[in-house]
């Protein structure tokens, strides 16, 4: 009975969406101040099904309700409880109803944090979540309903699948959705300012901190997805280009544009079409990037049952979002006008070349990720395109992109001097060089991993001198709290992830460059070497939980003849599921990782063991965490809370439903 | 106004081919390779660099000839088929690392199991282009007089094992 409550709710959900999404956006056109002030309480109401309807679903798994197919497919009375909640969200129809339900945080949010905003822009705001909440809505109800139910009953069900059982894919897809469906906030502001012709600063500014926030979860999202599967797939490898990875990288890279796009808009009027665009285009490869892992037109690791209804059904839903809003940018955009102007040598004219580059990063990610379905579609056959083609084009771009972000903050707004910044940060660039070639000469590392680490000198320097710049420049004798707090958030921001972005590059170049890894067959009682860490097998141990059985090694680490480590890597066989998993036993340190897993135990009894020693590892996690430290510091900047509608915003905001169209000499 | 609907353009014909690859079935694809005799090559072994392997040496043999490399994720996928497959030996796999290098190729075979007789090394790619590889993993079914018999693209599955495989196999060994 309660399975059909959750039903209900999701149909009641559509329902309240369907006003959500037509009757406020119309008031809005009309001029009908009623339909405009339904847009709030029908949101909500809305988002309250939608978590009545989670909520369902979670008791359902809580309390092992077989009857529902879901349940069945996805749990197992041997399961603990905590992987049974999750387990919610580990399967097609639990992860639809996750993006939904993360639809209705936001909405909710936006609900509640817009007082500020004139009506009829949170009317249309509103209106255009309404809409995304529909297609959804009728995909889960159409298609892929979690509380279809199975009768009779099966006595148990399949389980989990096993890598799913694990901390960190708890917390993944809910971080990764978060990020994913948090772009739909800066589409709806995007469209909401096409429809009704309304671009300016101060749209850029109620736009921007959902943006970084919804960009901040989606790097969480990510780091923690790669995480996982550094110590989950038994590897030791982080990114694999594979195509869910890529689905939620190209929204990062477009966001990571936008979030720049939107700080030009906001202080200078200029880019206007181009945030637009890109606002439009980081929820599109957001819903692209969900379309590619439930339709199954894609083979991946992620490997999704495939159904071409609801890939059909997905396909026409992006035809009609993603194709509508980029006609409704080609019919309003020209009439938008292009804003501030500036020079060839400026701030913009270096935030517009990075925004380019991140553009066409995507632009290959998502080709490398398409190929194999172009290819197939034209009768060329199916083909995988792996790390090879993603590094020798990937790569490229971003060494540009590191050149520029740590002269971008050093040129000046509208024209810059180009003397002046060479100046100012030529100390910085003959330090990175000096230590680029140092690392060369000296510590004999190759040219690449080199010039990765002069990069990666290069903009940590600049960054930290763009730093210690702003903190001098004030009157004598301003406290030090003052010089700080005189810079926003917004920049402590962009400072804090700049560095993130140096400390990152740090990581990858040292792991890619000058890790080693050693596949060696042990028994109990041999030794391996990974760099110079002797690792030694000791023992091994059988082990027995709930739900899977298993084999438990000790290694212990030496260095020199000192102990480093003791490592526990497990082989597990989880028995509902009839499959092994390799959880892998990693010592973290600051400057490298060590890492041991257990291969196949061998016929004659020795076993496959991998191991690894990994350098400066942890700064790739840590680089990804600053990296999003940075984008929360910006959100909250002080700025984009103010209660107060500015004198020129109420001003326009008043004759709000009368829709001004704009003239382009108003925008100039 | 023109340049402001190319990204409506380009989305346009996205949608095409995303529409079209809905409706592909990625198994089948027709080759010119089949009733052909397979090409013939010399290549070393993935595991001993310094011998060597011709699909001449398994005339009178019915055998299968993967394409796999450790680069390549829908091989991951297929992998454990294949070695449940070796396991009831009925007919020897031959692999092809594709593309890929000795060690990460010897790796992977370590870490996944091995379900090839043998793997040959094929770094450039070259042999791979003689049997009009498009990409990884493909599998060919290869007769007793040494003729490709059917070929496969994207993983197989339990199911293509059983369904398709089996039977031409039982086929193949009876003739």
């Amino acid at each position: 009975m309660i399975p059909e409550l959750g039903n209900l709710a999701l149909i009641l959900a559509l329902c309240l969406a369907v006003l959500q999404g037509t009757l406020p956006l119309a008031g809005s056109l009309t001029g009908n101040a009623r339909w405009v002030a339904l847009a709030r309480p029908v949101a909500v109401g809305q988002a309250l099904f939608v978590t009545f309807a989670f909520a369902v679903l979670v008791h359902a798994f809580a309390v092992n309700d077989f009857s529902v197919a879901y349940v069945a497919a996805n749990s197992n009375t041997a399961l603990p409880l905590v992987y049974r909640i999750t387990a919610t969200w580990g399967g097609h129809e639990g992860s639809l109803l996750l993006w939904v339900q993360t639809l209705a945080l936001w909405t909710i949010a936006v609900a509640a944090f817009s007082r500020q905003l004139p009506r009829a822009t949170v009317a249309r705001v509103l209106a255009v979540l309404g809409l995304v909440a529909i297609g959804f809505l009728c995909f889960m109800l159409f298609t892929s309903n979690p509380f279809d139910r199975a009768l009779p009953a099966p006595p148990d069900g399949r389980d989990l699948n096993p890598l799913l059982q694990d901390v960190g894919m708890i917390v993944h897809p809910p971080l990764l959705y978060m990020g994913y469906v948090g772009f739909s906030v800066a589409f709806a502001f995007a469209i909401a300012a096409l429809v009704g012709g309304q671009l300016d600063a101060a749209w850029a500014r109620w736009a921007r901190p959902w943006t970084l926030v919804a960009w901040t979860f989606l790097t969480l999202g990510i780091f923690l997805g790669s995480f996982w599967a550094y110590y989950e797939l038994g590897w030791g490898g982080w990114w694999f280009w594979d195509a869910v990875e890529n689905a939620s990288f190209m929204p990062w890279l477009v966001g990571a544009a936008l979030i720049h796009s939107l700080a030009v808009t906001e202080k200078r009027g200029a880019f206007r079409n181009w945030t637009v665009l890109l606002a439009i285009l980081a929820f599109s490869l957001s819903l692209l990037g969900t379309f590619l892992v439930r339709s199954g037109v894609l083979t991946s690791v992620h490997a999704f049952a495939s159904d071409p209804r609801r890939g059909l059904f997905i396909l026409v839903f992006l035809a009609i979002v993603i194709g509508g809003s980029l006609a409704l940018y080609a019919w309003r955009a020209p009439t938008i006008g292009l804003g501030g102007r500036f020079a060839l040598f400026s701030r913009e004219s270096l935030l517009l070349v990075n925004n380019v580059l991140l553009l066409v990063a995507a632009a290959t990610v998502l080709l490398g990720t398409l190929y194999p379905l172009f290819l197939d579609a034209l009768g060329g056959g199916k083909i995988s395109v792996g790390p090879p083609y993603f590094e020798t084009v990937f790569v490229p771009l971003m060494i540009p992109v590191l050149a520029l972000i740590a002269v971008g903050p050093a040129v000046a707004w509208k024209s810059g001097s180009l003397r002046d910044v060479a100046v100012r940060l030529r100390p910085a660039a003959l330090l990175a060089a000096v230590l680029g070639a140092a690392a060369f000469l000296v510590l004999h590392v190759t040219p690449a991993v080199a010039l990765g680490l002069l990069l990666a000198a290069w903009t940590l320097i600049a960054t930290a001198q763009h730093l210690v710049r702003n903190l001098l420049h004030a009157p004598r004798g301003t406290p030090l709290v003052a010089r700080a707090t005189r810079q926003g958030a917004a920049w402590w921001g962009m400072v804090v992830a700049h560095a993130g972005v140096g400390i990152f590059v740090i990581g990858v170049t040292l792991v890619k460059g000058t890790e080693t890894a050693d596949d060696v067959s042990l028994r109990v009682g041999a030794t391996a070497l990974a760099g110079d860490y002797l690792f030694k097998f000791e023992s091994l141990e059988k082990i027995r939980a709930s739900n899977y059985v298993g084999a438990r090694g000790t290694f212990t680490v030496t260095r020199g003849g000192e102990r480093v480590a003791t490592l526990y890597p497990e082989k597990r066989f989880y028995t509902v599921q009839q499959m092994p998993t390799t959880e892998a036993a990693i010592d973290r340190g600051f400057a490298r990782d060590l890492y041991v897993s257990l291969g196949e135990l061998t016929k004659d009894g020795t076993w496959i063991v991998r191991v690894q020693h990994k350098p400066f590892m942890g700064w790739i996690w840590a680089g990804a965490l600053v990296i999003a430290a940075g984008g929360l510091l910006a959100a909250i900047d002080r700025r984009y809370r103010t209660r107060r509608v500015p004198a020129a915003d109420a001003a326009r905001a008043a004759p709000d439903i009368a829709i001004p169209v704009p003239s382009p000499s108003r925008s100039a | 106004m023109k340049r402001y609907a190319i990204p409506l353009g380009i989305f346009a014909i996205l949608l095409v081919f995303l529409g079209v690859g809905l409706r592909l079935k990625p198994q089948e694809v027709p080759s010119p390779f089949i009733g052909k005799p397979a090409p013939a090559f010399t290549l070393t072994r993935l595991d001993a660099a310094d011998r060597t392997f011709s699909p001449q040496e398994m005339r009178g043999k019915v055998w299968l000839f993967n394409v796999w490399a450790s680069w390549c994720t829908s091989c991951r996928a297929e992998h454990p088929v294949l070695v449940d497959f070796a396991k009831q030996a009925t007919v020897p796999i031959v692999g092809l690392n594709y593309m890929d290098t000795r060690d990460e190729g010897g790796r992977w075979l370590d870490k996944f199991g091995n379900p090839y007789a043998l793997s040959v090394f094929d770094a450039d790619g070259k042999v791979g282009t003689d049997y009009g590889v498009y990409g990884v993993p493909e599998t060919f079914v290869i007769d007793r007089q040494g003729k490709i018999r059917l070929k496969l693209t994207g993983p197989v599955t339990p199911e293509i094992i059983q369904k398709t495989l089996l039977p031409l196999i039982r086929e193949l060994s009876h003739a």
